[in-house]
């Protein structure tokens, strides 16, 4: 994009009242806004000479329309001066610090100078501390009266009642040399300012009326605001004139101070809100501005955007990890705009002929004319035809797109991918991308940006593409990685024993796009780790312990050594390490991010033939012990019964040892805890055992594809104890948790303790127990994602500006270096090798639990 | 092998955002439970507080907790360590006696307890001692019982007294609570104690000051300097996430801790540290207390420059910050 035209730089200033009469282009004379023909009134606040929101009305002063003109200011003429009240304190501050009397500052010019001299300085305090003490002003020696401002508005002078055009004088007769002293800038802050004698009134853009079904016209909560100043100001008006008490003038006086302290802010402290006749509190000025709904938050920082999709997401594992699955429905709402050139004029041409489906719906002409593509129009469009037009056609496979799913916690929530046009109505993923958008397919819904210019068309395609992404920047390690079946699938394909017929191999190569068939090494028979070897690059060479470990020695089990020799699987069953991170990290650092895709696609496409091959399944069988083991279940669950009664016993006698800085009942149940997590353990021991490496529950878990011991312990031993709060569970009943349970008994059962395991069933105070532990669960996950929200929001925003130099060095907006060398060594977490290059010794002293 | 300058990061790359990205990220999945030093302290922040505690950089954390390490002779005699250990610990009145006010008798009787006396290692004596020297004259000891006689004092002053009294340090350092020797996996024994003072503590002979650590970084800062802060807060933020399993790679902790301290005192990430400093009004305005911001703004006249990220998006401008860095100049036509 060619940027012809910045913003350098905002100013911020007070308007004088001089300013606001100047910018104004209506005074409002009227405290109404429409006539009885629901036409603007001349002078009222929805004056035409401030814009229109009709439609068919024309702005008095540009002569726009509702769509042409945006809006002017007007002005209200205040009878009597009010002061601001946001500014009260600012006024404070200038009263304190000059003299009532000559309307000097009141420090010495030397302190005046001294002050200036300060680098840094918080003006508002070195005044104070300089002030504090001085009873008489240095310069005309008169007493210095005590100012007390009582919120938010009313000023008095030794407890006597300042009325704002006193003030109004005093701040207008301080000199620009002392208020420059103060730290204001008389040019653009004069204090008087500060009090306002006249009222500027945002556009009727600003405030739109809106009219409901039935006719009747609901106006904005600023013009009400508007419109009761008005009213006030007008009484006002008439009082003076007509010479009224100065009590009555000086109560209507306050009531305009009122409107116009709620027209600026309807949340000012010590006086009530301003009331909708509904009982709403209004949503003023400051109301508009403030918060998360707020103008700032809400339009400036976040803005709305054309050209995006959303729909719910679904799994596709045939289509790349880079390309998402379109539905025929979105791509042809969709358009993306190409540049005509004398070397796709050809294929513009054929856009804008078709009928069906890729199609131009727009061309934009080389004078900026937007023309729809019509059958009517297609002859008048190709007469003058050629390079210079741009063409919008429908959404394409191959186009570039974003892909995005909320929460956006980190950069590759967005990433770049290609569009493959489906049917269906949903967005296809690929499976293997979703850990990065911690995406699912149980009803997620993701949106789609189509990209509208060539320099954003290129950042996305270089920057975000998802194969750039595979490598997360926050470790290191890949995050975009094949999961799960793919592990599984892995895993029995490379084992010792896998192996496969010349067809077979042939089918599953042909599944990975590789049409070289090698020489079989088994025979006629081709071994699962030969085939899986013609995907690995000639330069791998990997060796790791494999996560499953089947027997103490190595030499029993050869799967459990993996070793990859220039590409070539020599030994090991491969497991969610070696496949998910070492492999296809070593690619990606090798042989880049391209090869890494490539790697991806062709393994997972040939894995997800082996697994279906294969087959792979868990039943209740996988979770059953046998019953020599559940006899030993039960020994055990008795025995840490018995110890806990014993546990409990030693403590009613008080001989039960003290842990250090514990009190009696503190180590009882420190005792217990640890009681009853050995009994876990030993659970843990069991069930391992009892279900041997053949249990494909089990070797999911080990090989790290899905599942974990713990959810096999549950299923086919117990659940163990439950606590909340890190404790056994106590909260109910006095002294106990149902009343199922004795009071004050301290046992297994009583405490949370759960016997029985999900497969046998849980007894229902076991089932009370275990929804205690759940509760706590679901309330703290939704205490942390606010907490962590908040977090994550201030990080950013403290963090945000910090950009990599041209030296290397860090570098926040100001120009002020953060660090020397990004992460003391310069290298990127994403390219250095996370394990071998830590930018630092980081000292770790022995830590123990 | 690649070399090394391919492995250097992109100039212009956003490091901040990717730096609170990868600490705010996982703060989904951190636990919010607390963690027990057995012996110590208990309901010690961990994970999600824990960070939020260190980002905030409050002046003193939730449980201060320090690791003394000592000194040869000390470091392998558990014994000496375990004497150490006692006396470093602070021990007040109220934890070895009993203290009741008589008004009647317009007196404070303190009635010492000879088994507390004796796990704490304090002699009735040096009780007394100090006693004596915070109430004045009117001081008795008879056996175990302390009286202090205060005749002509108000009964507001007596119950000052009393108070003031059961606070009086008999031995022991301030702020120690507790202490505990244990023994690290190098075989050596060290002292956890329960909250935090280093500056006393370092200048204890037998405590080798080169290798003490304390939880509070504020007080790193106040003893060791803002260097040795920053690498605390480093060391604290990656603990907090390695604790969780959480891997985050050092180099953000590291931008952060550098980005809080970079100024010489520790500020928190918010809107009363760094936040709240930053260069453009408009970007003070987005992130917290709006209106704030803008009415200061105008009354100083300040300018936006217009250099921060934030401030561009408002405007509707390229951001400073990577492809958007580049300027490139082109003659038209």
């Amino acid at each position: 994009m060619i940027v012809t035209k910045m913003i350098d730089r905002i100013k911020f200033s007070l308007f004088s009242p001089e300013m606001i009469r100047k910018m104004s282009s209506a005074k409002i004379t009227v405290p109404d806004t429409y006539n009885d023909d629901s036409y603007p009134i001349d002078g009222g606040l929805m004056d035409l000479r401030m814009g229109v929101i009709d439609p068919g009305l024309k702005c008095k002063v540009c002569g726009g329309t509702i769509r042409s003109c945006p809006g002017h200011y007007g002005h209200i003429e205040l009878v009597r001066p009010v002061i601001h009240p946001e500014f009260a304190k600012t006024i404070l501050f200038i009263l304190k610090s000059t003299c009532h009397s000559c309307k000097r500052v009141l420090i010495h010019q030397e302190e005046a100078e001294e002050l200036a001299q300060k680098i840094e300085r918080d003006i508002e305090d070195e005044m104070k501390s300089k002030t504090k003490k001085r009873s008489h002003c240095p310069h005309c020696k008169t007493k210095i009266p005590e100012i007390k401002l009582l919120r938010p508005t009313s000023f008095f002078k030794d407890n006597q009642s300042m009325l704002p055009t006193e003030i109004r004088d005093w701040l207008a007769a301080i000199s620009d040399r002392d208020l420059r002293v103060l730290g204001i800038d008389p040019q653009y802050a004069r204090p008087e300012w500060m009090v306002l004698t006249a009222l500027i009134v945002p556009s009727v853009s600003v405030r739109p009326s809106i009219t409901l079904e039935t006719g009747d016209r609901s106006e904005d909560d600023l013009t009400h605001k508007l419109v009761d100043i008005m009213r006030i100001n007008q009484r006002l008006e008439a009082n003076i004139n007509a010479g009224a008490p100065q009590l009555i003038i000086e109560d209507l006086w306050e009531l305009v101070q009122y409107h116009v302290t709620t027209y600026f802010n309807n949340e000012t402290s010590n006086i009530p809100p301003a009331r909708h006749r509904s009982g709403r509190p209004l949503k003023t000025l400051s109301q508009r501005l403030k918060g998360k709904e707020g103008r700032f938050r809400y339009n400036l920082s976040g803005k709305r955007v054309n050209f995006s999709a959303r729909t719910v997401i679904s799994p596709d594992p045939n289509i790349s990890i880079s390309e998402v699955g379109v539905p025929q429905q979105v791509a042809e709402e969709m358009t993306v705009p190409i540049r005509v050139t004398s070397w796709n004029i050809e294929d513009c041409k054929k856009f804008i002929l078709s009928d069906n489906y890729p199609r131009a719906e727009y061309v934009i002409r080389p004078d900026g004319k937007r023309i729809r593509v019509t059958p009517s129009a297609r002859e008048e469009i190709l007469a003058t035809f050629g390079a210079g037009y741009v063409v919008e056609r429908q959404l394409m496979d191959g186009d570039i797109v974003l892909f995005n799913r909320q929460p956006s916690l980190h950069r590759i929530s967005i990433m770049c991918h290609t569009v493959k046009v489906l049917p269906g109505k949903t967005f296809r993923l690929n499976p293997v991308v979703c850990p990065p958008y911690n995406a699912d397919f149980d009803g997620d819904e993701m949106n789609l940006h189509v990209i509208q210019n060539e320099e954003a068309r290129v950042e996305a395609e270089i920057l975000m593409k998802v194969h750039h992404q595979i490598i997360s920047p926050r470790h290191g390690h890949a995050i975009i990685k094949p999961q799960e079946d793919y592990v599984s699938g892995a895993y029995f394909f490379t084992k010792q024993t896998t192996e496969f017929t010349k067809s077979e191999a042939c089918q599953l190569l042909a599944m990975a796009g590789i049409s070289r068939l090698p020489k079989p090494d088994r025979g006629d028979k081709y071994s699962g780790k030969l085939i899986f070897s013609m995907l690995l690059p000639k330069e791998l060479n990997i060796k790791v312990k494999s996560k499953m470990q089947k027997s103490k020695d190595p030499a029993e089990d050869p799967d459990s050594l993996i070793v990859i020799k220039n590409g070539i699987l020599v030994s090991g069953a491969l497991e969610s390490r070696s496949y998910e991170n070492e492999i296809l990290e070593q690619i990606f650092h090798t042989r880049g991010p391209d090869e890494a895709r490539r790697f991806i696609d062709t393994s997972t496409h040939m894995l997800l033939e082996v697994i279906s091959q294969h087959g792979l399944s868990v039943s209740l069988k996988n979770y059953s012990i046998d019953l020599e083991s559940a006899k030993k279940l039960a020994e055990l669950q008795d025995d840490m019964k018995r110890e806990i009664e014993a546990a409990i016993v030693q403590y009613k006698n008080k001989t039960l040892e003290r842990s250090p800085g514990l009190s009696l009942r503190e180590s009882l149940e420190e005792r217990i805890m640890q009681i009853t997590s050995r009994a876990r353990e030993a659970a843990g021991v069991l069930v391992e055992k009892s279900l041997g490496f053949d249990n494909t529950a089990i070797i999911m878990a080990k090989i790290g594809a899905r599942g974990s011991l713990l959810n096999a312990i549950q299923m086919a031993a117990m659940l163990g104890q439950q606590a909340v709060r890190s404790k056994r569970l106590t909260r109910g009943y006095r002294g106990r948790t149902l009343i199922h349970f004795k009071k004050n008994d301290l046992g297994a059962a009583s405490r949370g303790f759960i016997f029985g395991s999900f497969k046998t069933g849980l007894s229902p105070t076991e089932f009370f127990h275990h929804s205690m532990g759940g509760r706590e669960s679901l309330v703290n996950t939704a205490i942390r994602t606010a907490r962590s929200g908040y977090m994550q929001r201030r990080l950013i925003n403290a963090l945000q500006d910090m950009v990599v130099a041209q030296d290397l060095s860090v570098r926040d907006s100001r120009g002020v270096i953060v660090q020397f060398k990004y992460g003391g060594d310069g290298y990127d977490p994403i390219k250095a090798n996370v394990k071998t290059e830590a930018p630092e010794e980081i000292r770790r002293e022995e830590h123990e639990a | 092998m690649t070399s090394k300058s391919k492995k250097n990061i992109e100039v212009g790359e956003a490091v901040g955002i990717v730096a609170a990205q990868s600490i705010g990220e996982p703060g989904t999945q951190m636990t919010m439970r607390t963690f027990h030093y057995a012996g110590v302290a208990e309901q010690v922040p961990t994970g999600l507080p824990r960070l939020i505690e260190l980002v905030d950089a409050r002046k003193e954390p939730k449980k201060p907790i320090m690791d003394i390490f000592l000194k040869e002779e000390y470091a392998s005699n558990e014994a000496k360590a375990k004497e150490l250990a006692k006396a470093i610990e602070c021990t007040t009145v109220d934890k070895v006696a009993y203290v009741e006010e008589d008004f009647d008798e317009k007196k404070i009787i303190i009635t010492l307890e000879p088994s507390e006396l004796e796990t704490e290692g304090v002699k009735a004596e040096e009780v007394f001692r100090k006693v004596k020297a915070v109430a004045g004259s009117h001081v008795e000891q008879k056996d175990n019982i302390i009286t202090v006689k205060a005749p002509n004092a108000s009964l507001r002053t007596i119950r000052r007294l009393t108070n003031k009294l059961r606070q009086v340090q008999i031995k022991g350092i301030n702020k120690i609570s507790r202490t505990l020797v244990v023994k690290g996996k190098d075989g050596k024994y060290f002292i956890r104690t329960a909250g935090s003072n280093l500056a006393e503590l370092i200048k204890n002979p037998h405590v080798d000051a080169s290798r003490i650590y304390t939880n509070d970084v504020q007080e790193i800062a106040r003893v060791f300097g803002i260097e040795a802060a920053r690498n605390a807060l480093v060391r604290e933020i990656k603990q907090v996430l390695d604790m969780q399993n959480l891997n985050v790679d050092v180099r953000h902790c590291m931008l952060l801790a550098d980005a809080m301290t970079m100024d010489g005192e520790i500020k928190s990430i918010g809107r009363h540290g760094l936040s709240g400093e930053k260069a453009g009004v408009l970007a003070r305005a987005a992130f917290e207390e709006t209106v704030k911001h803008l009415i200061n703004a105008a009354t100083k006249a300040e300018d936006d420059k217009l250099i921060g990220v934030t401030e561009n998006i408002i405007v509707g401008q390229t951001v400073p910050v990577g492809t958007g860095l580049v300027k490139l100049k082109m003659k038209l036509g």
